[in-house]
């Protein structure tokens, strides 16, 4: 896996950082990406290390999203999609016809844009992630949500209201929801679609602040619109233009030192 | 300006005569029909099975026992095809072959019910009759005929309503790795349960009313039915069957079966709109 990996890259100076994160975690081999007859991602090589935060940042119409769609085969859910290519987790190709895929996204769990509370209590949205995983036990539930929630920066405002619809919550918090439920599934890795695009900057705050204490656990892929979320909240960062990868690279070097003219110019603002 | 004056005031008139109309019928039902149940008594007329007008007996308890039985029979039927319709079109079908398959059930509401009955009474009638005893005109066949009649209406019906469940309750349940069935019947139906119930009642309501195709094959006996293979008289089919030969306190007794009718839809369709205004409401505040 290593071999692909390093031949494969679009290459910027992008070597992992972090002990032992050689091993790649996902490994996007040669994607290509079609709804309809439309190519939305070509050729997209790109490796996803565990412990790291990877940014994917790009003007709208990208493929960012379809890219962190494809990670856990939420775009089956469409007709229209298409791919050629593989995309492997831990080595095992993810569209291999004999995957789990409800078992595929229970390890790889999903943030959307906007925040998807289920009209329940707030305990019940958190808890049955791992109630359909078959989790029965009161106890070890009670233990999940609270973890799920503490992990999310939530614990404190719900703890007393934990039976309340959760479609009560404030966006920010409904957000926050969403990510203590994905949480309380204890996935490998976690993917957030702007996940602060309709927030303020205090729920935004709280959302990254999540994510940094997350990153030693998760492996985090994060699409974001915002590149100065981008820069602060991500260890490497991918730059996708029109359905191709531009370039990947350490966050740093990339903002500062980006390989491709194309990045710097969405760096800083010139188109996009 | 005065020709608009003039369109306006004619359409009113035009609204107006339709509801006129209405009111007319309900009015005149029961003026035709309440003096004969306060004669008899309300509990003689609902609650006695005997029914011999010449000696001035009227009590259509058989009658309603068999429209409750058949009604039963067929939201049992129809409301379990029409809600699995509703739930594979909406949740598991390609949009290309839905495109075809909702107008075929919605298609199935234009047939006259006059053919429903012949296709029961050529088809059905003898099947039951060679394969599970009885007359083969009985309870069975009529709610079988009327299942598949309420089809149309509870699935369009419920497949607005599981329509109108936000995309993201689907996109939440499926990225937590539940399944497509399972997203459906712990989520999906959950959140469109008043819809669906708004389309099962409005289903019975067709079903309570629906006549010629239940006169064709449900046998219309005097008797009470003692199980699904006995034939059956319905509140409806007493009145089609003997308006043509009533007279006198006979004919005031079929306007007053038809008034036990009217209150029994009215309280179905009242029961129906106030879930789905429930539902409404509940979908404002969200």
């Amino acid at each position: 896996m290593n071999v692909a990996t390093s031949q494969s890259e679009v290459t910027g100076p992008a070597t992992p950082v972090g002990s032992g994160s050689h091993q790649a975690k996902i490994v996007v081999e040669d994607f290509i990406a079609f709804f309809g007859a439309q190519a939305v991602l070509r050729n997209i090589h790109l490796s996803i290390y565990p412990r790291q935060r990877l940014a994917i940042i790009g003007p709208a119409g990208s493929g960012k999203t379809t890219l962190l769609r494809s990670l856990n085969r939420l775009n089956d859910l469409d007709d229209d999609f298409r791919h050629t290519g593989r995309i492997l987790l831990d080595g095992g190709d993810i569209y291999d016809s004999s995957t789990d895929v409800a078992a595929l996204r229970r390890r790889v769990g999903t943030v959307y844009a906007v925040p998807t509370p289920l009209p329940w209590a707030i305990y019940d949205n958190i808890a049955y992630g791992p109630r359909l995983a078959g989790v029965r036990d009161r106890r070890r539930l009670d233990e999940l949500v609270e973890s799920g929630l503490r992990s999310a920066f939530l614990w404190d405002e719900v703890k007393d209201r934990l039976g309340e619809a959760a479609t009560n919550l404030s966006g920010g918090q409904q957000q926050r929801l969403c990510l203590a439920r994905v949480l309380a599934l204890e996935p490998e890795v976690l993917l957030l679609d702007e996940p602060c695009s309709g927030l303020d900057p205090i729920s935004t705050a709280k959302i990254e602040d999540a994510l940094a204490e997350l990153k030693s656990r998760y492996c985090v892929v994060l699409v974001t619109n915002n590149t100065k979320q981008a820069a602060r909240a991500s260890d490497r960062t991918a730059f996708f233009l029109m359905g191709e990868l531009v370039e990947v690279g350490l966050t740093t070097q990339v903002f500062t030192n980006p390989a491709d003219g194309r990045t710097g110019d969405y760096i800083t603002g010139h188109f996009g | 300006m005065k020709r608009e004056k003039i369109i306006s005031v004619v359409l009113a008139m035009v609204a107006m005569s339709g509801i006129a109309g209405l009111a007319l019928i309900t009015a005149y039902i029961f003026k035709e029909g309440l003096p004969i149940i306060v004669r008899v008594g309300l509990k003689d007329f609902l609650l006695s099975g005997d029914w011999h007008p010449l000696e001035g007996k009227f009590g259509i308890f058989s009658w309603i026992v068999g429209s409750l039985a058949v009604t039963l029979g067929a939201m049992i039927i129809g409301g379990l095809l029409g809600l699995s319709c509703a739930v594979v079109l909406t949740q598991f079908c390609p949009r290309r072959l839905v495109v075809v398959l909702k107008p075929a059930i919605e298609l199935l509401a234009g047939i006259p019910s006059v053919v429903y009955g012949f296709m029961g009474v050529m088809i059905l009638v003898p099947w039951i009759r060679q394969h599970l005893g009885g007359p083969g005109l009985s309870v069975l066949a009529a709610a079988v005929v009327l299942g598949i009649m309420v089809l149309p209406t509870v699935t369009s019906i419920s497949m607005d309503a599981l329509r109108a469940v936000p995309r993201s309750y689907r996109d939440g349940s499926i990225a937590l790795g539940a399944t497509g069935w399972q997203t459906t019947h712990m989520v999906i139906l959950k959140a469109a349960k008043s819809g669906i119930m708004a389309s099962l009642i409005l289903g019975m309501g067709r079903a309570i009313g629906e006549t010629m195709a239940v006169i064709m094959v449900a046998g219309n006996t005097l008797d009470l039915p003692h199980g699904i293979l006995d034939p059956v008289r319905t509140l409806t089919s007493n009145i089609a069957l003997e308006m043509s030969y009533a007279s006198g306190d006979h004919r005031k007794a079929l306007f007053a079966t038809g008034v036990v009718l009217f209150v029994i839809i009215m309280i179905l369709n009242s029961i129906a709109l106030a879930v789905s205004s429930k539902r409404a409401r509940k979908a404002g505040v969200r």
